[in-house]
């Protein structure tokens, strides 16, 4: 493996080919952009999460709120990219996993007869997600399934602009988070489930929304993350986080120019360029 | 061992890593402190990996060293016991338990990075069994673009309560040390492990004993949650993925390190994968005898048992199998060889029906 250096490595070029979008106020994409964009005014209300109806009727059953608000994010951006869901690499990204299922668990393991049932236990793993997507879809291609508690979004984001670029294809990104109920809400106090799903492919076509790349010197930054204007979707952003994906977002729905930083790691951020293509 | 972990009451082996609870992480970072946490430290102090990730920060720079460490359960252990000690009136969980640095997932990669003074991306790959497999995949890849020079992976899960009570569940524990490919082989032993490997680009000067990450594989089951394709379908998939990417045939694998979890259904798909792309002739052997299953820990652990097989010259036999299934047709060790070893394939696979397959070479 001969390993290019940072100054020469070209950047890191992507296409956003579809979005799914799913969280508190904001039920698709296409009525999400509105509000993003400032020409709809944006209300918080609590998400509504659809049945995956896509699953065998015994997996939709087993699923939690964290498995149908992936799905359906994820659903949302294949089909508006128009591409073959059983052919798309994946990356998953979320910063807790299922906060109820974690919850039951816990508490039965604090009783005195421990017991867990077997779907709570599968259910349990950070891979669900990705799991019932695979089984959903059929794709039998790599899911990658991460976690970078607060800055997930920006460490999915990097895995799969990585792998368009290497892989030249297109993969898929979904990023979500669950609230947990108490009491480890009161450690973790997401206040609500939000998911986005991207799908991103290395060349442009006719469906492309905009153009993001990252330019590897530089795109890890120390500069501040982008904050939002409007207060109730800034609290959004800041409150759960694979919302820290909405600068990006607003930026393809403004069709704005330029530069969007991301919140990642503490002291770390990620900075992206972006160009509508529209 | 017979498991007399914690409070756990269940007829079953665990492979407990002995001094765990003797550790103590640094005062600056006793937020991170948590079984976990302690195992990934008491890893990292091993063989002078530390020391080398320091010399390779200095010749890189800190913000060029990725962190990326597979887990399946990081410090859930914290929150079990929190459970216990919660507020009988109002529920809520001690004043002194700490969730972001602990239960989180992401806590185990946070802690090393922090611990190694390193300052470049890191994440936690998740993916059950195969996550430990998967970070050489990110990091090759983090590489290859340029966003890094070198990356330090690993893979860390320590016993909890949700694995062992959760895999009995499944009925996929043995109530005796785990024995891969036996014919009457009765489930898996949960295990404990910390592995580490620090991931630099090519030398021009390298050493013979030098291990290379040649080939990586991945691929997903679309089957089932918790039962393999039947076939082992993905788990081909994924080993010809690595050869693919290592530009090597079946017949250039020296040795394959199983995936082997002892489960009756488990070995028997991994054995219809491994002989319809290698045959039967293959040397291969699951190490899960000596180590028990580590879960989130074992692709990485593995990896560095290849890395020994390699630079010893040794092919480990499995352990505890006693008499082999003769429906699996594999070359299966049961004792050690020694000869000489060039290039050898893991296999790592986990619920979801993830599969990750690397491929490792000694350099001369």
């Amino acid at each position: 493996m001969t390993l290019p250096s940072a100054l020469q490595a070209p950047p890191l070029t992507v296409y956003v080919e579809g979005i799914g979008l799913l969280g508190p106020g904001l039920s698709n994409w296409a009525q999400g952009r509105g509000a993003l964009e400032g020409t709809e005014a944006y209300q918080a209300a609590r998400c509504i999460v659809p049945l995956p109806m896509a699953l065998p009727a015994a997996e939709r059953r087993r699923a939690g709120t964290v498995v149908k608000v992936a799905l359906a994010v994820g659903q949302e951006a294949v089909t508006a990219s128009g591409l073959q869901a059983s052919a798309l690499p994946s990356v998953f990204t979320s910063s807790s996993g299922d906060g109820l299922n974690c919850h039951e668990i816990c508490s039965a393991l604090a009783s005195s007869d421990r017991l867990i049932s077997p779907t709570r236990f599968h259910n349990s793993v950070h891979n669900a997600a990705s799991g019932y997507w695979s089984i959903s879809s059929g794709a039998m291609v790599s899911s990658s399934v991460l976690c970078a508690f607060d800055g997930s979004f920006a460490a999915g984001l990097l895995e799969a602009m990585a792998q368009v670029m290497l892989e030249q294809t297109a993969v898929l990104l979904v990023a979500y988070d669950t609230d947990y109920p108490e009491p480890l809400r009161s450690v973790r106090p997401l206040p609500d489930t939000f998911g986005v799903g991207l799908v991103l492919a290395p060349r442009r076509s006719e469906r492309s929304l905009a153009q993001w790349r990252l330019a590897p010197a530089v795109c890890l930054t120390a500069a501040p993350a982008q904050r939002l204007e409007d207060d109730a979707l800034e609290r959004l952003r800041s409150s759960i986080p694979a919302a820290r994906c909405l600068p990006l977002l607003r930026s393809v729905a403004a069709q704005t120019q330029g530069e969007v930083v991301l919140d990642y790691l503490q002291g770390l951020q990620l900075a992206v360029q972006v160009a509508p293509c529209r | 061992m017979p498991c007399t972990f914690e409070t756990v009451d269940l007829p079953t082996f665990v492979g407990e890593v002995a001094g765990v609870d003797a550790v103590q992480l640094p005062a600056p970072l006793a937020a991170f402190d948590c079984r976990n946490n302690r195992l990934a430290l008491l890893g990292l102090l091993q063989d002078g990996f530390s020391e080398a990730v320091a010399a390779a920060s200095k010749t890189y720079g800190a913000q060029r060293v990725g962190v990326f460490i597979g887990t399946s359960t990081s410090g859930i252990l914290e929150t079990e016991l929190a459970y216990r000690r919660r507020d009988p009136v109002n529920g809520a969980l001690p004043a002194d338990f700490v969730y972001a640095t602990t239960h989180n997932t992401f806590s185990v990669a946070d802690f090393t990075r922090h611990y190694l003074g390193l300052s470049g991306p890191a994440f936690v790959v998740s993916s059950a069994c195969s996550s430990s497999a998967k970070v050489f995949a990110s990091a090759q890849r983090m590489m290859a673009t340029g966003l890094i020079d070198a990356a330090v992976v690993g893979g860390v899960d320590s016993l909890c309560l949700t694995t062992l009570y959760g895999f009995n569940s499944l009925g996929l524990m043995s109530t005796q040390a785990c024995r891969p490919f036996d014919f009457d082989r009765d489930g898996i032993s949960i295990g404990e492990a910390a592995a580490f490997a620090l991931l630099e680009p090519v030398p021009e000067q390298l050493d013979l004993d030098a291990v290379l990450l040649l080939g990586v594989g991945e691929s997903s089951d679309a089957h089932h949650m918790s039962s393999p394709h039947p076939e082992g379908l993905g788990a081909r998939m994924a080993m010809q993925q690595a050869l693919t990417m290592a530009e090597l045939g079946a017949a250039d694998i020296d040795y394959i390190n199983l995936h082997g979890t002892a489960t009756p259904s488990n070995d028997a798909a991994e054995a219809k994968a491994v002989s319809a792309l290698f045959g039967s002739t293959t040397p291969c052997s699951s190490t899960k005898g000596a180590t028990g299953h580590t879960l989130g820990a074992a692709g990485a652990l593995e990896a560095v048992i290849c890395a020994l097989a390699l630079q010893h010259g040794l092919l480990p036999g499995g352990l505890n199998t006693q008499q082999l299934d003769p429906a699996l047709a594999l070359n299966y060790l049961l004792n050690n060889r020694e000869q000489a070893v060039n290039r050898v394939l893991s296999n790592s696979f986990g619920f979801g029906g993830t599969n990750c397959s690397l491929i490792f070479g000694r350099a001369g």
